[in-house]
């Protein structure tokens, strides 16, 4: 508990770097399981256009600040959260916004590839459905085929759109999430260490998509693997014990970490 | 943090094979063949069990599927049956002119008499279903086949026993002697027993079918589905997407618990005093019947169907969620089209068991004797259970076999519902 206070009041101290072309900011974010503090005081922002990664060793919170981004952590009964996350200055914890529409345009992509048991096709066009983004069938179809082009998956899957998703390689089926995403036009995607239930060489294409990505959508990715993080992000963020400890240009953060336990994390001596 | 000591003494080497590692395997294998011999064990039990239940419905039960049946010559006299009317002929006297001419050695009235004994007393009924259908038939003299009584089945059937002393069986000699002279003239025939299934109760075993039994649980069933199936589905959705976890919903999750082991008679003392006297709905009818069934099913349909929705991965529902789908749109699109082929499951399981539920019907009065299937759900009816409650409870001896053979009805209805179940779980079932 000593170390607890410790750390707490040191991360005042480092927990600073607000940043110019933020596309989302955290301020003071608290988040509580029930009795159990999760995130402690986090003051984070997202830049625009850019990936910025979330590291740091299990249970360190960076999976519940990447789902207060989206409020997914609504969906957890005993979750509460204290602070403000803006989106384009706007407040998303504001009880006027709208849970949907915030979803819509930040979307997320779990760990496990989760398509649903429907169709490719189906699975695609389901956001934009919803959404009511397309007026008639063709400009669904142009939404999907699109999609899947974004998501480097067209090509592997153009002959068999009506086939079950859940019939994909693992791989194959993360870039289906990612397509899945994208189709309703978010201009946030969140990740939440998409690559780890699949190979290297799928991992590789979905980095090299997160790379491309870059260009059009602002994205945050927590990741458990450095080299990583180190291969695919601008920014890099390291948490621990529910702390913000450090966050800067990724270079920076692997290379000339400010803090110790950053620099024992990355050198691998813990987590 | 994982900081890695290196200070630690490495364990002393284990000695795999010596004689104490191996006797304490030799224990441990001993204790897995135990376990799965006292399983084997429990299984034969069962199957020993159930084998008796079938196999001693089935030794009383299969001679209800067969009926006696006598033919006879009838003359349709114009004079007793017009045919402008045939539905008002004296049917009667045309059956007596038919016994009369199937012994006409016999002239003595009380001989004549036991010789009508020998073919059912439903005879002119059949006869007059036979000239009602086909006018044409009035003036003819045709050939008529109809079941024999029910002592005479029996006797023929060898369940009464020829060679007792007289005194001790239901036929007496000079009884016995009429009817072997038409077992000599190779009028009488043992036929499959249709009218089980087709005809409606009667007081004559030979007679007696199960068909308004059957429509009567129909109905019930369909009322009980009717009702149980949309309120118990809408209800687990609540209960389990949108109800908070708070005291209330504890209270009610507990209570619809307790609900499914309620004992069914007290469903049916409930179904009385509330459907019948409060509500004023009719008595004996499927209606009543389908509603308290419905009461007994539906917490079984709540439980199964959120059963069902937590058994969906719950990454199914985040990625609904993550797309920004709204509530209903998860739970119509994704979480029910997975759910759906355990609630149906479950749902017919329960239908099954409200198939086979006996109690509350016959305190709502669903044991009536009828002798035609119900016409809709608020006429009076009886279940294929309750029927069964009254062949058990009749007297005659073809009584016995015929209730052996309601319940192996009973049972082949179970069976094929189980069945249903069973298909459509393998059917419907998507994986992920």
């Amino acid at each position: 508990m000593n170390q607890m206070t410790e750390i707490a009041l040191e991360h005042a101290i480092t927990n600073v770097a607000p940043q110019v072309n933020a596309k989302m900011r955290g301020r003071d974010v608290n988040v509580f399981y029930g009795a159990k503090q999760a995130l402690f005081d986090v003051n984070l922002d997202i830049g625009e256009r850019q990936v910025t990664s979330l590291i740091g060793p299990s249970g360190c919170g960076k999976s519940t600040f990447l789902r207060c981004l989206n409020r997914m952590n609504d969906t957890i009964d005993i979750a509460r959260m204290v602070g403000d996350i803006t989106l384009d200055g706007q407040d998303i914890y504001d009880p006027k916004i709208d849970v949907v529409e915030l979803r819509a345009r930040v979307g997320m992509v779990f760990q496990k590839p989760n398509p649903f048991p429907k169709s490719i096709f189906e699975n695609v066009a389901y956001g934009p459905k919803i959404h009511g983004l397309a007026s008639n069938k063709t400009d669904l179809e142009e939404i999907v085929v699109t999609s899947l082009k974004k998501a480097s998956l067209f090509d592997e899957v153009k002959d068999r759109l009506h086939e079950p998703g859940t019939g994909l390689s693992g791989g194959q089926q993360q870039r289906l999430c990612i397509a899945r995403a994208i189709a309703v036009s978010p201009e946030v995607i969140l990740m939440d260490e998409p690559c780890s239930a699949l190979d290297p060489i799928a991992t590789a294409k979905i980095e090299e998509l997160i790379d491309e990505l870059r260009a059009n959508f602002t994205i945050v990715i927590v990741t458990h693997s450095m080299q990583q993080a180190a291969r695919v992000s601008q920014r890099t963020a390291f948490f621990h014990l529910g702390i913000l400890v450090e966050e800067g240009a990724t270079e920076q953060i692997f290379t000339a970490p400010s803090d110790k336990r950053t620099q024992d994390y990355v050198t691998g001596r813990f987590g | 943090m994982t900081d890695i000591s290196n200070n630690q003494t490495p364990p002393a080497a284990v000695d795999w094979a010596s004689g104490k590692a191996k006797a304490l395997r030799k224990k441990r294998y001993a204790a897995d063949r135990r376990l799965r011999y006292y399983g084997i064990a429990a299984i034969s039990t069962a199957v020993l069990l159930l084998g008796i239940l079938i196999g001693s419905l089935v030794s009383t039960g299969y001679l209800a599927f067969v009926q006696t049946h006598v033919t006879m010559e009838v003359a349709i006299d114009p004079e007793q049956v017009s045919a402008d009317d045939p539905a008002s002929g004296n049917y009667r006297a045309i059956v007596s002119d038919g016994v009369q001419r199937l012994f006409p050695d016999v002239e003595d009235g009380g001989a004549l008499r036991a010789a009508a004994g020998i073919i059912t007393n439903g005879a002119q009924v059949i006869l007059r279903n036979r000239v009602i259908a086909d006018r044409s038939l009035v003036g003819q003299t045709i050939r008529l086949q109809v079941p024999v009584s029910d002592p005479y089945d029996q006797l023929y059937k060898d369940v009464i026993d020829r060679d007792l002393p007289e005194n001790r069986r239901r036929l007496n000699d000079s009884q016995i002697a009429l009817f072997e002279t038409l077992e000599d003239r190779g009028l009488i025939e043992a036929k499959a027993n249709w009218g089980l299934i087709f005809s409606s109760d009667s007081r004559f075993p030979e007679l007696a079918g199960l068909a308004g039994a059957i429509v009567g649980s129909f109905y019930a069933l369909l009322v009980c589905f009717a009702i149980s199936f949309p309120i118990g589905i809408a209800a687990a959705i609540y209960l389990e997407e949108f109800a908070p976890k708070n005291r209330w919903t504890d209270l009610i999750e507990v209570n619809i618990n307790n609900l499914a082991a309620v004992p069914s008679i007290v469903f049916g003392l409930l179904g009385l005093a509330v459907f019948i006297q409060l509500f004023g709905l009719p008595r004996s009818a499927p209606l009543v019947g389908g509603l308290v069934l419905a009461l007994m099913t539906l917490p079984t349909i709540i439980i199964v169907t959120r059963n069902s929705l937590k058994a969906v991965p719950p990454s199914i529902r985040e990625a609904a969620l993550g797309i920004g789908a709204s509530r209903h749109e998860v739970i119509l699109h994704h979480l029910l089209p997975l759910a759906i082929p355990g609630i149906l499951t479950g749902t017919i399981i329960g239908l099954a068991q409200a198939l086979g539920e006996t109690a509350p019907l016959l305190l709502i009065g669903m044991n009536a004797f009828l002798t035609s299937p119900p016409g809709g759900i608020m006429e009076p009816a009886t279940a294929l259970p309750t029927q069964i409650f009254i062949w058990a409870d009749s007297p005659e001896r073809g009584f016995v076999s015929r209730t052996s053979a309601a319940i192996l009805v009973l049972l082949g209805f179970l069976i094929t519902m189980n069945a249903i179940a069973i298909y459509l779980r393998s059917r419907l079932e998507r994986r992920w």
